[in-house]
């Protein structure tokens, strides 16, 4: 491994070995929402279904709170936490927004931005 | 004997699903991307394939943290779709080929690699959506396949010079099967694009372009690169190159390009569409 591949990203995670054993329930609760009835079981009572999975406090605020960088740094992965905010009708531009502290169009105009004279082929 | 006769690569964005279901093709945000699989239909129709092997990576469909193999090839005799969990269309099931998958795979642990090997795989919208893309309006998929599935999700990933590798490997594969197939391969997915954290949006066409010039003529170019130089370059889901990287070398040793599109954005990504022939 060179030595710069230990330098962080800025603004990112890299979802490693570290992360996916810290965030397995977290995941695994996500993972579960592939199946209609259990998303519907969710939303029927979040604290119950939420029981099932034995999150940690900290994952559990982070779901509460719909707070995406919380339950990525408490070991969510983007994958499995694009099926929880599908429950909520969240697409990746909301949660980017979410993120980036953005308003949708906002965060909508920057990814737009970025296709100014980019076009080739 | 069988025949190589192509190779195809696309990002696999979900909301291209939703694009094609609602109709939107020829919407001004969507007509820049879609308008790049017009040469793709006509390419297709010349070249006549009757297999493909898709490289591709599952987002949490049929593989969870519980077991997630680096690399895994498909040797089932079909292949369905599946409730991804938000909402997007089912898709049609595929026809395997699973003397050709084991042939593969025998193939590639002769080479000393040690994939996965399923019987079963649910297939999610990174095979789905580069189908829809390139039949549109089919009632079924007039080609079998064999799906490839790489690790993009939980670090360490495989290299890139690995993933090529790996693909050089098939490529072998592909060369000694005594069938009469025309076999295209697929890459799918990327470019750059970064779905998570505070620098989600993050795109880079300089590096895209430096993948698209390179992928033809000089593959190896791309393998110089780390993981995390790729992630640095590409985002935390640009890593799917790997899968484009892995179907170049599925094809073989010499390609000349065909067609490319690049369009940004399609949803928080940097779309690009690729055909290379062989040489």
């Amino acid at each position: 491994m060179a030595d710069h591949d230990t330098l962080p990203i800025p603004g990112t995670t890299l979802f490693d070995g570290d992360a996916a054993a810290k965030g397995y329930a977290l995941n695994a609760l996500c993972y579960s929402f592939n199946d209609a009835a259990n998303r519907q079981a969710f939303l029927d009572d979040e604290d119950a279904y939420c029981a099932r999975f034995d999150l940690t406090p900290v994952q559990r605020k982070a779901v509460a709170d719909r707070d995406v960088l919380g339950m990525i740094a408490a070991g969510g992965n983007i994958y499995y936490l694009a099926k929880l905010a599908g429950i909520f009708g969240l697409n990746v531009q909301d949660v980017g927004a979410l993120q980036t502290g953005k308003t949708v169009a906002e965060f909508k105009q920057m990814l737009l931005d970025q296709g100014k004279d980019q076009a080739h082929g | 004997m069988a025949e190589v006769v192509g190779a195809y690569f696309t990002s696999h964005v979900p909301a291209i699903g939703g694009a094609i279901h609602r109709g939107d093709q020829q919407t001004p945000y969507w007509k820049p991307f879609f308008d790049g699989f017009l040469r793709v239909h006509e390419w297709l129709a010349e070249i006549k394939p009757d297999v493909a092997v898709v490289f591709n990576n599952d987002h949490g469909l049929n593989f969870f943290l519980d077991c997630l193999p680096t690399f895994a090839v498909g040797a089932a005799a079909e292949y369905h779709n599946a409730d991804e969990g938000w909402g997007l269309p089912l898709y049609k099931s595929f026809a395997g080929h699973p003397a050709l998958s084991w042939h593969i795979i025998e193939q590639l642990v002769g080479d000393e690699f040690d994939p996965a090997t399923c019987q079963k795989m649910k297939v999610d919208h990174a095979l789905s959506i580069p189908f829809e893309l390139a039949w549109p309006d089919v009632d079924a998929w007039p080609v079998k396949i064999v799906p490839v599935a790489i690790n993009t999700v939980q670090h360490p990933l495989p290299s890139a010079k690995r993933c090529l590798a790996l693909g050089r490997s098939i490529h072998r594969a592909l060369a000694s099967w005594q069938g009469d197939e025309r076999i295209v391969v697929i890459g799918t997915g990327g470019l750059s694009h970064q779905l998570d954290g505070a620098r989600a949006g993050f795109m880079n066409p300089e590096y895209d372009r430096f993948c698209l010039d390179n992928l033809a003529s000089d593959p190896d170019a791309l393998t110089h690169h780390s993981i995390h130089d790729i992630v640095r370059l590409s985002g935390t889901q640009g890593v799917e190159v790997l899968n484009w990287i892995a179907a170049r070398g599925a094809l073989g040793p010499t390609a000349r390009e065909v067609h490319r599109n690049y369009h940004i954005p399609i949803s928080n990504t940097a779309a690009a569409t690729l055909l290379l022939d062989p040489v």
